[in-house]
């Protein structure tokens, strides 16, 4: 009995002590956190160049801005995943630096991943306090002791969910609310929230926000970090905008609308790197007629003509990769027409797509694109195999030869071909995908992120080849979350949005806003 | 084309970033490249002093003799390997196969299937085809159902072996015809039989592996089962074939064993799984898939068989033989890991 009631004392204690602080402060709200000039590189490639960030306590603060802006690097330096490579820390005034999540953690600083990592057959109460469980008589865990304390922090912030719950059993939403009570648990007075809504419905969300807003009060401060602007507008009364690595602009959500924010998360004009060489023929590339895939995608159609470099943006999660899973017969439960250069086709395994001449360069080249363990050759000719090699037995001088070819042509900086592709740069790598595609000569490409995480010059080239290709006459559907990218190459652009097809742009119509506005 | 040696270059490239590894990054790659012949360059030439009739024609032969069922098996263990696999099935399989194959080549009127014995040949065909099939079916609930493959090979381990002492009622077939005897005890220009039979399935494995479509393949699947599959390889197909090669090898071996015995037991192979995996493990083929050679594996098998002929004459215990194998399979493992790092 003593043993619970010291339990409830201690979760108690936790707010008194918060509370006490900020009596000390003379009950002015003081700075939780503070951060300045803060830049990390990877690989040569700047993540965050110059990350400004201050928070106050009580106050919910929303970090914004689009796909690679860099929030999720500057979030992996503050919880000490990440080394900054220059820039200050500062924790409730004084300069901290954090080696590790448990340091970060430490310093009262929790995060709620985008990315659950419950451990499924535990119990509530274990996943809490994993890590630190109340120990028992002859080094046991104190199971009573740990389920009184956890049914304590979720009693107290309304969470209806029994500790002794398998976490398997639940809901990603009701997991999400877990995490927040483990975060809380850890006595954090600072909280970021990554996304957390991505994967919850409509109540739970709302169920979120109650928290959020008790949280607020409580006299912690809260970053908020989420696409959907609606909901930045509905919980967070601070706002700090990032932009390509850098901060852009901050202020009070109060005096600021919806289209400001918009216009600060996208920045400036479409620069002109981007050379446009195809025109669109009259001629039926691909159609694409009520394409579905269960809880992925719904209703898709679209027709892309030959010549035509047909864009698709959406947010992460919107199911724009999905459209390819199906057009390339990586997903069996996809239903609907599909018609390339006017004959309906059937392709329900990617070596029939690629039998009709389809070629999809995928979103990961490292996942799902590269065979790492594998030299350059290997990677290139492994699609054309059965080309190269009509016999049972591969033909060395063949595959040298293409492979030769193709990085000639795709200007692929390689020692020996022979190398493993694993020794190449991010934009050497991506070209390999591209020439293990081009050496099929194929007709339709699909490209998915084909730029993501290479340098500029290689970009530049990418998109030269895929011009070029388009020119020739070839069919285009590319995905990207690079709006710059999008605007600059494509000639009509697809917005996709929880799975449906929300608009279709032409080239002369579209600009970032518009993009922006209809994705979230 | 895709070797471990590779692997660890692109380690020694990556974290040496643009500049090239030179000096003792160099001469540290060399030691990983060629580290297992050196190995059992090393082990020959320490026990050729050691012992005088170490390295005597019959010695030499007495080694590759006694190497060349665990080499069978290796070899095919390989290919299951380099798509990510493993088989613990092949010492019960080697069983089934041998027993079955040898109740067609016996003259024991008891264990003999009617009209027997049979030719060699049908003989040697049944064997091959009983491990095949019990590969087949163990490829099938691994690629097609995908059931783990410890999983599913310990079933078959269990199962192939209790199938042996169904169908020979629990008792061994001796009397085996001198002809199928031939294939573990006869000699070709003084060359024992099952040497050659281990040098012609070296040069089958190493051909199929290196110089074709399939083999590229085998590759493509174990370094990375979802691009093969986005480039248009059908992977259920090549993680099915790998298996049924394993068996049909393992089917081959247990005839050798039953041919050199003069009888097929039941208890034939226990443990033998455990004899190939070591050694594809020390050739340096990564449990991760993707990695590894055929000629790596040949030199793990060698290393094995001259370890234990080399203690042997020295007069060591076969019990320290396991001891200085077990350390021998996780040196190997660790130091494929430090060659992992980084990447």
């Amino acid at each position: 009995m003593t043993g619970a009631l010291n339990v409830l004392t201690f979760v108690n204690n936790k707010y008194t002590n918060i509370k006490n602080r900020q009596a000390a402060l003379g009950g002015n709200v003081g700075v939780l956190l503070k951060v300045e000039g803060l830049k990390k590189s990877f690989g040569g490639i700047a993540a965050l160049r110059d990350a400004r960030f201050e928070l106050e306590a009580g106050s919910v603060h929303a970090l914004c801005g689009g796909n690679g802006a860099g929030k999720s690097t500057f979030l992996s330096i503050l919880m000490g995943i990440y080394r900054r490579d220059a820039g200050k820390i500062w924790r409730d005034g004084r300069e901290v630096e954090f080696g590790s999540p448990a340091e970060a953690l430490a310093a009262g600083i929790a995060i709620i991943e985008q990315e659950l990592s419950p451990v499924p057959h535990m119990t509530v109460a274990e996943n809490i306090f994993l890590g630190r469980e109340p120990p028992g008589r002859f080094g046991g865990v104190d199971f009573r002791k740990m389920n009184a304390a956890a049914q304590a922090i979720l009693d107290d912030l309304g969470f209806a969910i029994p500790v002794t719950q398998h976490m398997h059993g639940l809901s990603v939403a009701q997991m999400q609310l877990v995490e927040i009570a483990k975060a809380l648990s850890h006595d954090a007075e600072v909280i970021f929230m990554d996304e957390p809504t991505s994967a919850i419905g409509e109540r739970e969300a709302h169920q979120l926000f109650t928290v959020v807003r008790r949280l607020r009060a409580q006299g912690r401060g809260i970053v908020y970090v989420s696409h959907r602007l609606s909901e930045i507008f509905d919980v967070a009364d601070h706002y700090t905008v990032f932009r390509d690595g850098a901060y852009v602009a901050s202020g009070s959500l109060a005096d600021v609308d919806r289209a400001g924010l918009i216009r600060m998360i996208v920045g400036r004009e479409v620069s002109e790197e981007y050379t446009k060489v195809n025109t669109p023929t009259d001629e039926e590339g691909l159609s694409v007629a009520g394409l579905t895939s269960p809880g992925k995608i719904a209703d898709i159609s679209f027709t892309v003509r030959k010549g035509e470099i047909f864009g698709i943006y959406g947010l992460m999660g919107s199911g724009r990769s999905e459209i390819f899973d199906c057009l390339f017969g990586l997903d069996r439960s996809s239903k609907g027409a599909v018609k390339l250069f006017g004959k309906p086709v059937s392709l329900a395994t990617p070596a029939q797509a690629i039998a009709a001449g389809v070629a999809l360069v995928t979103e990961d080249r490292k996942l799902t694109g590269l065979n790492l363990s594998d030299s350059i050759r290997g990677n290139i000719c492994v699609a054309s195999l059965p080309e190269l090699s009509p016999n049972f037995v591969v033909s060395a001088a063949r595959e040298a030869a293409a492979s030769r070819e193709t990085i000639e042509r795709f200007h692929i900086r390689a020692g020996r071909d022979t190398d493993l592709v694993s020794s190449l740069s991010g934009g050497n790598q991506q070209k390999v995908v591209l020439g293990k595609w081009f050496l099929r000569n194929p007709r339709m490409l699909l490209l998915d992120e084909p730029t993501r995480g290479v340098d500029v010059g290689a970009k530049r080239e990418i998109s030269r080849i895929v011009g070029d290709f388009a020119a020739a006459g070839g069919t285009v559907a590319m995905i990207s979350s690079e709006i710059d990218e999008l605007l600059g190459v494509a000639d009509r652009i697809m917005v996709m949005r929880d799975g449906r097809a929300v608009g279709i742009l032409d080239r002369s119509e579209a600009n970032a806003e518009k993009l922006v506005h209809l994705s979230v | 084309m895709i070797h471990k040696e590779n692997r660890a270059k692109s380690v020694q490239e990556s974290s040496i970033k643009p500049h090239r590894a030179i000096g003792s990054g160099t001469l540290k790659r060399i030691a990983r490249e060629y580290g297992i012949y050196l190995a059992f360059a090393i082990l020959v030439i320490v026990l050729s002093f050691a012992n005088q009739y170490f390295l005597t024609q019959s010695n030499i032969s007495n080694v590759l003799l006694q190497t060349s069922i665990n080499g069978v098996l290796a070899f095919g263990m390989t290919f299951v390997v380099i798509t990510r696999g493993i088989d613990l099935s092949v010492g019960s399989v080697l069983a089934l196969a041998g027993i079955v194959s040898s109740s067609f080549a016996t003259t024991s009127s008891i264990a003999a299937v009617a009209g027997g014995p049979y030719p060699v040949f049908v003989a040697l065909a049944i064997g091959v085809f009983i491990g095949a099939a019990a590969g087949a079916i163990v490829g099938v609930i691994v690629a097609r159902f995908a059931v783990p493959a410890f999983v599913a090979t310990l079933g078959m381990l269990s199962a192939a072996r209790g199938l042996t002492l169904i169908y020979a009622g629990g008792r061994p077939v001796p009397a085996l015809t001198p002809q199928f005897r031939w294939i573990g005890t006869g000699n070709l220009f003084g060359i024992p039989a099952p040497v050659i039979i281990f040098g012609a399935v070296f040069l089958f494995s190493w051909f199929v592996l290196s110089r074709t479509r399939f083999g590229r393949y085998v590759y493509a699947v174990g370094g990375n089962p979802r691009a093969a599959k986005t480039s248009g390889i059908d992977v259920i197909r090549i993680r099915f074939a790998v298996y049924v090669i394993c068996g049909a090898l393992a089917g081959l071996a247990g005839m050798l064993l039953a041919a050199r015995t003069g009888s097929a037991l039941t208890q034939a192979g226990i443990g033998y799984e455990l004899d190939a995996i070591a050694a594809v493990v020390i050739g340096g083929v990564s449990l991760s898939g993707g990695v590894g050679r055929v000629t790596g594996t040949l030199i793990g098998a060698l290393i094995i068989g001259v370890m234990n002929n080399g203690l042997d004459l020295m007069g060591i215990e076969s019990y320290y033989q396991q001891v200085l194998k077990g350390m021998l399979i996780v040196g190997a493992v660790m130091l494929d890991q430090r060659g992992n790092q980084g990447e």
